[in-house]
């Protein structure tokens, strides 16, 4: 329960053209692919999978292409536009669900350590050590080799990264807010613990929780696309923006658009919700509000 | 001072037996190796012989103790690619991706400290917004998409530079590069929130007094104490680093540790993926030591402090 009765601000008149053009953009970029990503096999144009000998390598609209491959054709014939729709879903569905994973561990060992410290702090010490010891990447690709294709396991593995900072700032928040008064007036009413932690002191660390997802989701989405990309990810037929990029580098001297195509789409992608995340960290950090 | 060196090495230390823990029940657990190197048509009795000369007949614990022994001879296992010494295998390469990290590296902090340093002179400028969108931009780009556009432009558009392999020092740049252009983002953003945490301490108010010109109190005061902070970044930039290497040494078919990880992954190759796995912790520890100890060094304030 929040004691904040006033409208929020987003509702008060010209809010959104008070956050200046970039966060306004990065909205409406993530707009268009949460779009994109939900309605992907409607909305594409071809099967994505479908071959198409004829069209084989056919260029993109501007570089000798037509309108019915927008985007070109690779070396199968196969639609790049429908190929890259079809892949933002699987690259977003596979980060969004990766990205909650971690936050879900993060935050809950956060809140435990917040109330009984000594086990999650001493956790969160040794995953913080075996961190600076060795880099996510090279965990990665260890495990994924030997366990192979399995589309659960990578996205558990994905779902590793980057709980700890979840944690680290969990559990400084939400220690300050055990501190706080509503708590002890919590406890005298005789509200549960569990109530407590999930019910006021989580709705309390929030802010801190959405921007940290802001900051590690485009940094999962680069991880699935870099890991996919050397084939050890997503693998074919699925389609995903790092395995498209993957399979189009062998033709990139003579059919360029097959990598870069769905390559730009990542780039897109991740700096939108790099700007995203970079306007709520400003806007939700209370030493910088202002009017 | 030499109980907080002390205490990060045991952490160090022990960061190392777990990852070498992880790593072994990870891979051991994962699947049979056997099903890797014999091929389809071996009899029972070629599995059990080879499976006893592997030793993947003992228990989990009698297998990760025959291991450590042996890590701590200086005997890392044989590769199953051609049944040499793992360790020797992978020390080969080790040079080539030293070379492409050092390059990086410096390139990095030539590209982030200065143009961080142009950010914070110029802030709120055109010119400070421009390269913070910048770093933010390089930081979001996949590094693979990053290495495709330097293959079209260098070598397929210019010509100018070979797109892959690791003969001459050409073949460097490219790569190099790609790997120092990722890193500089963070340093320059890094640099520039210094420098202006810097430009607010008392002593650069004095400085600022002398009839110097404006470059110079940047460049002499500023720079450097706005750049020594970096040394705690050390370790995050050299983990980046070196996952990214994984991906630029395959693209550029550069001849170093990390394409030879991922080939070691696709052929599954235990002893080789262990070695690179243990080789890059111990790294990746020694360099965390050592920007602890050297921050002490150059800092006094720091010394002072944990000294008190």
């Amino acid at each position: 329960m929040t004691l904040a009765t006033a409208a929020p601000p987003w509702r008060r008149p010209g809010w959104l053209a008070r956050q200046g053009w970039p966060a306004i953009a990065a909205m409406a970029v993530i707009a268009l692919y949460i779009v994109v990503a939900l309605t992907a096999p409607w909305l594409a144009p071809y099967d994505f999978a479908a071959i198409d000998l004829v069209a084989r390598n056919a260029p993109p609209v501007g570089f000798g292409g037509t309108w019915a491959h927008p985007m070109g054709t690779d070396d199968l014939g196969r639609d790049v536009l429908s190929r890259t729709m079809i892949s933002v879903r699987t690259s977003l569905a596979v980060a969004l669900v990766a990205s909650l994973v971690s936050l879900i561990i993060g935050v809950g060992l956060g809140l435990l350590s917040a109330r009984r410290r000594g086990f999650a702090d001493g956790a969160i010490r040794v995953a913080v050590d075996v961190n600076a010891a060795l880099p996510f990447m090279i965990l990665a690709l260890s495990v994924l080799a030997f366990f192979g294709n399995n589309m659960v396991l990578f996205v558990c593995l994905l779902g590793l990264y980057g709980w700890e900072r979840y944690t680290r700032l969990v559990r400084a928040v939400a220690m300050a807010e055990y501190q706080k008064g509503y708590v002890a007036a919590l406890r005298r009413i005789g509200a549960s613990e569990r109530r407590i932690a999930f019910g006021h002191v989580l709705r309390n660390v929030l802010p801190v929780i959405i921007v940290n997802w802001t900051v590690s989701l485009p940094e999962v989405i680069l991880l699935e696309s870099s890991l996919s990309f050397l084939g050890l990810g997503i693998q074919p037929p699925n389609a995903s923006l790092g395995n498209m990029v993957g399979l189009g580098r062998d033709s990139v001297v003579t059919a360029w658009w097959i990598a870069t195509m769905p390559g730009i789409t990542i780039l897109i992608l991740t700096f939108a919700v790099s700007v995203l995340g970079d306007w709520l960290r400003d806007y939700t950090d209370p030493s910088l509000s202002q009017g | 001072m030499i109980r907080v060196l002390l205490t990060n090495l045991a952490r160090g230390l022990l960061a190392i037996v777990l990852t070498v823990t992880f790593v072994f029940v990870i891979l051991r657990v994962a699947g049979d190796p056997l099903t890797m190197i014999l091929p389809l048509e071996a009899s029972q009795e070629q599995v059990a012989a080879t499976r006893a000369e592997w030793g993947l007949d003992q228990p989990l614990y009698v297998q990760y103790a025959s291991y450590v022994t042996k890590l701590l001879t200086g005997d890392f296992g044989r590769s199953n690619a051609d049944g040499r010494p793992a360790l020797s295998v992978v020390l080969e390469k080790t040079p080539a991706t030293m070379v492409l990290m050092a390059t990086g590296m410096t390139l990095a902090l030539v590209l982030g400290i200065g143009t961080g340093m142009l950010a914070a002179f110029y802030r709120g400028s055109v010119i400070d917004r421009a390269i913070m969108g910048g770093a933010v931009l390089v930081h979001a780009m996949p590094g693979f998409l990053l290495c495709i556009f330097a293959v079209l432009l260098f070598a397929v558009q210019l010509g100018w530079l070979p797109s892959g392999g690791g003969s001459t020092p050409l073949h460097l740049i490219m790569p190099a590069l790609v790997i120092g252009l990722s890193a500089a983002g963070v340093i320059a953003r890094f640099v520039r929130s210094s420098a202006l945490e810097v430009l607010g301490q008392n002593y650069i108010r004095v400085a600022s007094i002398k009839p110097l010109p404006r470059w110079y109190l940047f460049a002499f005061h500023v720079m450097p104490n706005a750049s020594l902070p970096l040394l705690t970044l050390v370790g995050f930039l050299l983990g980046g680093m070196i996952g990214g290497a994984a991906i630029v040494e395959s693209v550029f078919a550069w001849p170093g540790i990390g394409r030879f990880l991922v080939t070691a992954v696709a052929k599954r190759d235990l002893a080789t993926v262990q070695t690179i796995v243990i080789l890059v912790s111990v790294t990746m520890v020694t360099a965390n030591l050592v920007a602890d100890l050297l921050y002490t060094v150059v800092d006094p304030r720091l010394r002072n402090r944990r000294e008190a």
